[in-house]
């Protein structure tokens, strides 16, 4: 048997029949894309995703403005969860129909071992941060806000809440969201192999649920999840959809002009409100009753407004940019989709980088130059390290062809 | 002495150096500008104007946590020099601030006593300055939201004009400290009751990117804290009259 990540990574006429033939005899409710291909413009997003979490995470500077958060309402969070979804559902969603849906889980299970781990490791990276800035700060000024270290005080408690996952330093939510997510793919999985359109629709019964009652998980020392899964799973399901079948059968929505100027209009009318937040000259211009119904939009619940954004975004995109886009071969969008295909390792590189960036900019301070700087060898270390990680995966696969032995499917990026 | 001319023109060039260096920020009147939209409000402080124009005496009371004092010199932080640069700007109304420091309270637990403050100091303007521990123990952002929602309702149904203040601009714990939830629930529940908001955390980063202080500073001494604290009096000062549409000089 080919391993998945050969089925997803290469294009060959033999997989297809292999895909085929599992696809007749389970006759599940999912059709998977009929290509073996691997999908570009995935990759392309979530290294366009990865990039932009990363200059995010730095205190803001040149590059911040090119961030799509200063453009809408939703970010590159949103991109990131649903395209993890997509991938997710087409890898594991293949090996359910092909091996069963208990091997099926035991990959994802993996997999959800290999996020937690990478947490538990950037987790240990902040410890030490803090730990220096508590020793060596001291400032008056900032009397109250070294309250933040009293943690360490009690790090027994701290160390076992973190990895039970409530306690969650800054801007290391996401990891968290994700093992959740994926912990329960199995079950989603499980679903849309009975009824995709169903599964979907108790998703969006989930997030209106928790809208109404207000479910949360709590978290250490007090508060809730930076993201809700309960609400933000409606993104990670949706991209699961799409994966198994749904996109083809929303094409003719996709590609209907009415569609198109409803996204755009959307679109123009998030971007006028978000201006308003940076020249807060403008901000007469708003009606004050729809500021009041608007404000605040949560990021926390994934509030509707954020959602209708990344569902405009994503059907303009998909309308102007074809899957079979030469540019997508091209050597300048190479780095982007190379991060994109190695997400978890770059996302975690991501994370430590926005960490150095953070340190580096507070010893040195020097000024928008440096900063620029620091934000552009972040990017490019980034797409170095895909790059190795995928010269490295290239030929540990060519030598694990002539053992014979079988791949490994998470290392397709999937999930 | 055969270095004379070299002298001088060394000792000009320190005179020189003394005049430029203190002018970026070492001064005791610092430069520390802030963009005037920073300084202005739609909303409006009608009973700080009456008190000022026709009774001639404002109670103002600090509602605030650790940041709103520097250890053990009261008179130089924020609410001290508001006082000062007001009794200035004012010299013919009795100006009083007082402060109430809730240390180590959620901005829910604040809300609850704030009635009883009025009532005990008669205040005709509380400054609330909140969100700081809100934010390290990351209580959830909703109830942080209700909690000073609530502390507004209290103080406006008992009579008072209200100015929120948010968070200082802290760069060393910004990957720590989570601040963007506190800041914009805090421009929320301003904008919802009508009350001004002065904006200390763009008001700060706006000195720090200007090069007015360096904030990531690891000096254990008061002196930048005074400073700070001696800007922020100034500019709540500024902020105080502007939104109370009173000009200073025709009070005098």
């Amino acid at each position: 048997m080919s391993s998945i990540a050969d089925q997803v990574t290469r294009s060959s006429v033999a997989e297809t029949g292999v895909r085929a033939g599992a696809a007749e005899t389970s006759a599940p409710a999912i059709t998977l894309p009929a290509t073996g291909d691997r999908e570009l413009r995935l990759d392309l997003f979530r290294g366009l995703a990865l990039w932009l979490i990363f200059v995010d995470h730095l205190p803001p500077n040149f590059l911040t403005w090119f961030t799509i958060r200063n453009y809408g309402f939703s970010d590159a969070t949103e991109i990131f969860i649903f395209i993890s979804g997509y991938t997710a559902a087409f890898v594991y969603g293949r090996a359910m129909l092909e091996a069963g849906t208990v091997v099926a889980t035991a990959r994802i299970m993996r997999r959800v071992w290999q996020i937690y781990v990478a947490h538990v490791f950037l987790f240990t990276i902040f410890l030490a941060e803090i730990s220096y800035v508590a020793t060596n700060f001291n400032n008056p000024l900032y009397s109250e806000e070294m309250g933040i270290m009293d943690f360490l005080k009690q790090p027994d408690v701290t160390i076992i809440q973190a990895l039970l996952l409530r306690f969650r330093p800054v801007n290391m939510d996401v990891l968290p969201l994700y093992i959740v997510l994926m912990l329960f793919l199995p079950i989603i999985l499980w679903l849309m192999k009975w009824r995709t359109d169903v599964t979907l629709a108790l998703s969006a019964v989930l997030y209106a649920l928790t809208w109404h009652f207000d479910w949360y998980l709590s978290a250490y020392p007090n508060g809730t999840w930076f993201f809700n899964p309960f609400a933000w799973q409606l993104l990670f399901v949706f991209g699961a959809w799409c994966a198994l079948g749904g996109a083809d059968r929303m094409s003719r929505i996709l590609s209907s002009r009415i569609t198109m100027w409803i996204c755009i209009a959307y679109l123009l009318a998030a971007f006028f409100v978000t201006l308003t937040w940076h020249i807060p000259q403008l901000s007469f211009l708003m009606p004050k009753r729809l500021e009041q119904w608007m404000y605040p939009i949560s990021k926390t619940d994934l509030d509707v407004l954020r959602f209708a954004h990344f569902l405009a975004l994503a059907a303009i995109v998909v309308r102007f940019l074809p899957r079979d886009w030469p540019g997508l071969k091209s050597v300048w969008l190479r780095p982007l989709i190379l991060c994109g295909q190695h997400s978890l390792e770059i996302f975690c590189l991501g994370v430590f980088l926005a960490f150095a960036g953070h340190f580096a900019l507070t010893e040195i301070s020097g000024g928008a130059g440096l900063h620029f700087l620091i934000s552009v060898a972040g990017i490019v270390i980034m797409s170095g390290m895909a790059w190795i990680i995928s010269w490295y995966k290239h030929s540990a696969d060519k030598n694990s062809k002539k053992k014979g032995a079988v791949g490994n499917a998470d290392m397709a990026g999937g999930g | 002495m055969r270095s004379y001319p070299v002298m001088i023109l060394g000792l000009t060039l320190l005179a020189g150096l003394l005049a430029v260096v203190p002018a970026r920020a070492e001064d005791a009147s610092p430069n520390c500008e802030v963009p005037a939209y920073l300084l202005t409000s739609e909303n409006a402080l009608p009973k700080v104007e009456s008190a000022i124009v026709s009774e001639r005496r404002l109670e103002i009371l600090v509602v605030g946590s650790r940041s709103s004092t520097i250890n053990a010199s009261e008179t130089n932080a924020y609410p001290g020099r508001l006082q000062a640069m007001l009794k200035e700007a004012l010299p013919k109304v009795a100006v009083n601030v007082s402060v109430e420091l809730q240390v180590k309270k959620t901005a829910e637990e604040v809300a609850g006593g704030l009635v009883k403050l009025v009532e005990l100091r008669k205040p005709t303007l509380v400054i609330w300055q909140t969100g700081t521990y809100d934010a390290i123990r990351s209580v959830d952002p909703d109830d942080f939201r209700a909690g000073v929602d609530e502390g507004v309702v209290a103080l406006q149904s008992a009579g008072v004009d209200v100015i929120l203040m948010n968070l200082q601009y802290s760069p060393r714990t910004e990957t720590m400290i989570s601040a963007p939830p506190y800041l914009d629930n805090m421009r929320v529940v301003a904008q919802e009751h009508n009350i001004p908001l002065f904006d200390r955390f763009a008001i700060m980063r706006h000195w720090s990117d200007a090069g007015d202080f360096d904030l990531t500073s690891t000096s254990h001494g008061v002196d930048l804290a005074r400073r700070v604290h001696d800007c922020l009096g100034r500019a709540l000062s500024k902020f105080v009259l502007d939104v109370a549409h009173v000009n200073p000089a025709q009070q005098n």
